[in-house]
């Protein structure tokens, strides 16, 4: 290091200028890639650390042997989780769930942004905002008045909404459709006026613009809405953990956590290994699909 | 716009024949009304009526049968458990947006310095936090803090450095607290802070290069500078979030040691749905409210202003 410094200190006398600033230039790139592996092991330790638990037996992970080093690499774990009926309808809950608020999302949201960038009506302005305000709501503050609020409509119809998986798909749209307007407004909004507006001389109704011209173009931002919409209903934990109690009903999150830790006895390597299967279905369609992704994510603050 | 709606107005014209129902079903704005009305049922429904029935029942004893009036709240007020919570909230939300916030500049700085060809493999690679449901990371968090097979304590132990009580003290509960926040937020606001250092031009790095400027007062005078909105929203859109959390408390130390970690959601959790006093979860969840009203208006007044530029 000491003579990699003096080396470079030497040089820029011999050499131009521009020289200098391209030395410059260099060690910060270094010191760059120095910092960004420094970061990149504290934001992926937990998840590799999860890998490696998920590999282990319950006897090596008790063991008093190195935690980070997988000594004996097994699968059964993941066979067990697989094969286990209750683990499997956590998955299936979840992978339904997730489906539909997707859906009821989209169906919802992409109408409601069009009306709100293009079709200008009484209140419509104030009703944009609005949905914003609706995306700021945290789910913590409503969940014990909707909690009530089921429980009073069991009262009236003896329908009982508790304790049912489905309560989910009228909850979870709360959380993914205000964004999913606001962002599909954010990409109507640049579609040139000139394209509906020749749509519309050309005699198409509002419907075939918005299916044949709206839907088309903003795609990508439709992409991104979909990602958005199936990472939260999927991540949601604090909803399902306060409507729904019997094993059947539960989705993966809290299935996993409800599920295989009992009492004081964590079986970790089980744990893990749910954990990451759970974190699977996000993090491959964020493999896929990563610039949509990230192209929501900023859409969020950014455009307005 | 304007002119699309003159035309369709004299379009409606000759068929003023219809009957009156077709009429209002062919105006553009019922047309619009109707393509809204799932959102605003929706919204209606299920976040505002809500919203205002935990006014409501935040005013009603246990049993949810008489009207207290106010008792919760002054029943909260002379619980320190109360007053521990809103402390552990206040100090959980500020010092996590604030090292999310210093982390993910630094973070977006670095990636921003290597080669763009490299830049989209890091930024994929440290956004994975963000990308994994906080639920499952936590597990993971917990188990990396598990008192007798804690991993970290082994490695600190190699440095001769003694077992540290991650979640099982009182102080160090509500740093683990933290850092997994901070571990979980940190790549949002790295991503914020990457797409707005993009969109600094390049020339005014080169002119205060040449007026000397080095990289200190060039990130001080030029990147602080054209940054600032964007580091004011993703703070505060943080805020709220992290104020709000509730995944990583339950998960990691529900609330322990002897409460000392508890915040708003949680102990509104654990007394509401636990120990079944919904008005008084509900009390407690409502004191999120001005906190969360506070930084709302200030994003409003952000985004008003930007659409006004724009």
């Amino acid at each position: 290091m000491a003579t990699a410094d003096a080396a470079v200190a030497s040089r820029p006398a011999a050499r131009p200028r521009y020289g200098s600033m391209s030395q410059d230039r260099r060690w910060a790139l270094r010191w760059s890639y120095f910092f960004l592996v420094l970061f990149a092991i504290f934001f992926l330790t937990p998840p590799v650390y999860m890998l490696i638990t998920s590999l282990k037996t319950s006897a090596e992970i008790s063991a008093a042997t190195n935690p980070w080093w997988v000594y004996h690499p097994t699968l059964s774990n993941y066979v067990e989780l697989l094969t286990s009926p209750s683990f499997l309808t956590y998955f299936r809950n979840s992978a339904v769930v997730s489906v539909f608020v997707v859906s009821l999302t989209m169906l919802i949201s992409v109408p409601a942004a069009f009306a709100l960038s293009r079709m200008k009506f009484w209140g419509s302005a104030t009703l944009a905002t609005g949905v914003f305000l609706t995306y700021l709501i945290p789910e913590t503050l409503l969940f014990l008045p909707l909690f009530k609020m089921f429980a009073v409509f069991n009262e009236w119809t003896d329908i009982q909404l508790i304790n049912r998986w489905w309560v989910l798909l009228f909850v979870y749209p709360t959380l993914t459709v205000p964004f999913a307007t606001w962002i599909m407004i954010g990409y109507f909004a640049s579609i040139p006026k000139e394209l509906d507006e020749a749509a519309l001389i050309d005699g198409a109704g509002w419907l075939q613009t918005l299916t044949k011209i709206f839907i088309p173009v903003a795609l990508p931002g439709l992409i991104a809405a979909t990602i958005f919409a199936f990472t939260v209903s999927w991540a949601q934990f604090l909803y399902p953990l306060a409507f729904t109690t019997s094993a059947d009903q539960l989705v993966l999150p809290v299935g996993i956590i409800t599920s295989l830790i009992k009492g004081d006895v964590f079986n970790w390597g089980q744990i893990m290994t749910g954990a990451l299967l759970g974190a699977a279905p996000p993090l491959i369609i964020y493999a896929f699909l990563m610039d949509y992704y990230i192209a929501g994510l900023t859409a969020g603050a950014t455009k307005g | 716009m304007v002119d699309a709606v003159i035309r369709r107005s004299e379009v409606a014209v000759p068929a003023r024949r219809r009957t009156g129902l077709r009429r209002t079903m062919q105006r553009k704005s019922t047309v619009a009304f109707l393509m809204a009305l799932p959102l605003i049922l929706l919204i209606a429904v299920f976040v505002v009526y809500p919203a205002l029935y935990s006014l409501h029942l935040a005013t009603l004893n246990k049993s949810m049968e008489r009207f207290v009036g106010l008792d919760n709240f002054f029943f909260l007020f002379k619980r320190e458990t109360f007053w521990m919570v809103v402390q552990q909230s206040c100090i959980f939300a500020i010092t996590a947006v604030i090292f999310k916030a210093i982390i993910g500049f630094i973070v977006a700085h670095f990636v921003h310095n290597v080669p763009a060809k490299g830049q989209r493999k890091w930024r994929g690679m440290l956004l994975v936090p963000w990308v994994i449901p906080p639920a499952m990371s936590t597990l993971a968090w917990l188990w990396l803090f598990d008192p007798s097979y804690s991993a970290f304590n082994w490695v600190l132990a190699l440095f001769g450095i003694g077992p540290v009580p991650w979640t099982g003290d009182a102080n160090w509960a509500r740093l683990s607290v933290i850092l997994v926040n901070v571990w979980i937020g940190a790549p949002f606001f790295m991503i914020m802070y990457l797409a707005a250092l993009k969109s600094v031009p390049e020339q005014l790095y080169e002119a205060a290069a040449i007026d000397g400027a080095n990289w200190w007062q060039r990130i001080w005078f030029v990147t602080l500078p054209m940054m600032r909105n964007i580091i004011a929203i993703t703070a505060l859109f943080s805020l709220i979030v992290t104020f709000a959390n509730f995944d990583i408390v339950r998960i990691l130390t529900a609330g322990g040691p002897i409460d000392r970690t508890h915040v708003f959601a949680t102990w509104a959790f654990w007394l509401g749905i636990q120990g079944g006093d919904i008005p008084l979860g509900a009390s407690v969840s409502l004191f999120m409210v001005p906190i969360l009203a506070v930084a709302a208006v200030f994003i409003l007044r952000d985004i008003s202003k930007r659409g006004n530029e724009a």
